[in-house]
């Protein structure tokens, strides 16, 4: 098998690949925002249950996690598996990187002084307004490096979906360099997640650039 | 005299320490009230009880008639959100540490609240923003960013930016303490012409000098009490209590 005839097939999963990327942000993004706010409430049950989810999902491995929600149903309900893996994988990645998230926005929230709160409340603002105008915009501008790791690490944990067999582009380069005892598919991959993660690199930079107007 | 805002034997306790004990307090139409007194009297804690970032755990709250809280048996009961809405409509507060918005341009800072809360129209709320800007001295930074400003700069877009909501009280919490000395003169400057042009203030100052020149009423609070009001010439100049006198006596050694 010739290199191009390698990367021909590789590039073939780079499509799934991207799904699970950009698949899981838009889940986990908007989640992790939900469980900071459950994992920062009043209420001590609530606030101890998130507590525990996000300690699971952080403690064991994206591996492991990725195989119980694949097979799960499997041997808990003797349900059959999911013929598109996509779905099960991009629920694992999304509550995973849900749990992250979510710390990464409670961080910022508290780092945020109470005088921004304050403020906004003599001046009239809702809670809603205030968190959604003040708090929130200055909270982004915090994490953002934060973020840009997480989501750096995403691109390349993107390859874990090998453990279910999902033909992503890591999987089908596992799959050739087995079949060809080859070594080329590694290098391969490794180049793609590198300029992957160089485009990932550039559009957090811009954005970072932009919220630089002010301090 | 209107009595604009009243407090009524309030009481304010932070887990066993008793802040304020029974402290009763009124302001009229048009009055500048400066409030001195030693760290920990409890000054800081009474403004905010009166503007409503604290809740008092007794006692009355009254704005223009308008309770914000009503004592029930030695307990201070809320009112409803939309009556509290209604009376965060009629002050406003000017923090030590500014409390700008970072993120706003100084006009921003100033127009969003009438644009938002008020629902004011916008040409109406920039042009009187900027009015109150070029009040300020500050017409040439409508533009700039609160890290681009003086400390004194800031703490006068801050006095504009509750001005803009047209409030008929403005609390001061120390308002020149996170300022150097040359600073602290022009905050003065801003509060004496509010004052000429009959602004109702209540002031919380370590300036005794500004104390006594701009306010009609002094209160000297120590320990969650009211030891000594009055005429500020009268409690400045020839203080009678003990403690007052103590408190003005170390603030000259200074
Ligand atoms: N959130 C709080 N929790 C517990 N104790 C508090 C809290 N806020 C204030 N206190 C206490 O209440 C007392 C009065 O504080 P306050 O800030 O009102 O004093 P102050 O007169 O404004 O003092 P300063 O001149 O230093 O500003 C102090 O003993 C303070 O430690
Ligand atoms: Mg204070």
């Amino acid at each position: 098998m010739t290199i191009w005839t390698m990367i021909t097939k590789m590039s073939e999963g780079l499509g799934r690949t991207c799904a699970i990327f950009f698949l899981t942000l838009l889940f986990s993004l908007p989640l992790g925002m939900l469980v900071a706010m459950l994992r920062m409430s009043r209420n001590r049950v609530v606030s101890a249950v998130t507590k525990v989810y996000i300690a699971v999902l952080r403690g064991t491995p994206l591996m492991l996690q990725l195989l119980a929600v694949t097979y799960g149903p499997f041997y808990l309900f003797g349900s059959g598996v999911a013929r598109e893996k996509l779905i099960p994988v991009v629920i694992a990645f999304s509550l995973n990187y849900a749990a992250y998230f979510a710390e990464i926005y409670r961080g910022g929230i508290e780092s945020m002084s109470r005088g921004q709160y304050e403020a906004a409340e003599v001046l009239g603002y809702s809670r809603i307004q205030c968190f959604m105008r003040i708090i929130l915009p200055q909270v982004i501008k915090r994490i953002l490096p934060s973020v840009t790791n997480e989501v750096v690490t995403l691109v390349k944990d993107t390859s874990m979906a090998f453990t279910v067999a999902y033909q992503e582009m890591f999987t089908i380069g596992k799959q050739i360099a087995n079949s060809q005892t080859s070594f080329l598919p590694f290098v391969i991959a490794g180049v793609f997640y590198f300029v992957f993660n160089a485009v990932v690199g550039f559009i957090m930079g811009r954005a970072e650039k932009r919220l630089s107007y002010y301090r | 005299m209107n009595k604009l805002m009243e407090i009524r034997h309030c009481r304010k306790q932070f887990g066993y320490a008793e802040v304020l004990t029974d402290l009763s307090l009124s302001v009229t139409e048009g009055q500048v009230l400066s409030i001195i007194g030693p760290s920990g009297s409890g000054k800081s804690t009474l403004l905010r009880c009166a503007t409503l970032l604290e809740t008092m755990d007794g006692g009355d709250l009254i704005y223009l008639g308008n309770y914000a809280a009503r004592d029930v048996n030695g307990k201070a009961v809320y009112s409803s959100p939309e009556e509290l809405r209604k009376i965060r409509g009629m002050f406003g507060l000017v923090f030590q540490n500014f409390n700008l918005f970072p993120h706003y341009s100084v006009l921003k800072n100033i127009m969003e609240a009438p644009m938002l809360v008020q629902k004011r129209k916008e040409k109406e709320v920039r042009e009187e923003a900027l009015a109150l800007l070029e009040q300020m001295g500050l017409s040439d930074k409508a533009d700039a960013y609160p890290w681009q400003l003086s400390g004194g700069q800031q703490q006068r877009v801050s006095i504009a930016r509750a001005l803009a909501l047209n409030p008929k009280i403005l609390f001061f919490d120390e308002p020149t303490s996170a300022l150097d000395p040359e600073l602290t003169g022009e905050i003065l400057r801003v509060i004496r012409k509010l004052a000429e042009k009959k602004m109702t203030m209540v002031i919380v100052t370590h300036e005794m000098a500004f104390a006594r020149d701009v306010s009609d009423w002094v209160v000297f609070m120590n320990n969650g009490v009211i030891v000594e009001e009055g005429d500020p010439r009268e409690v400045i100049d020839h203080p009678t209590h003990e403690r007052t006198i103590q408190f003005l006596r170390r603030l000259q050694e200074k």
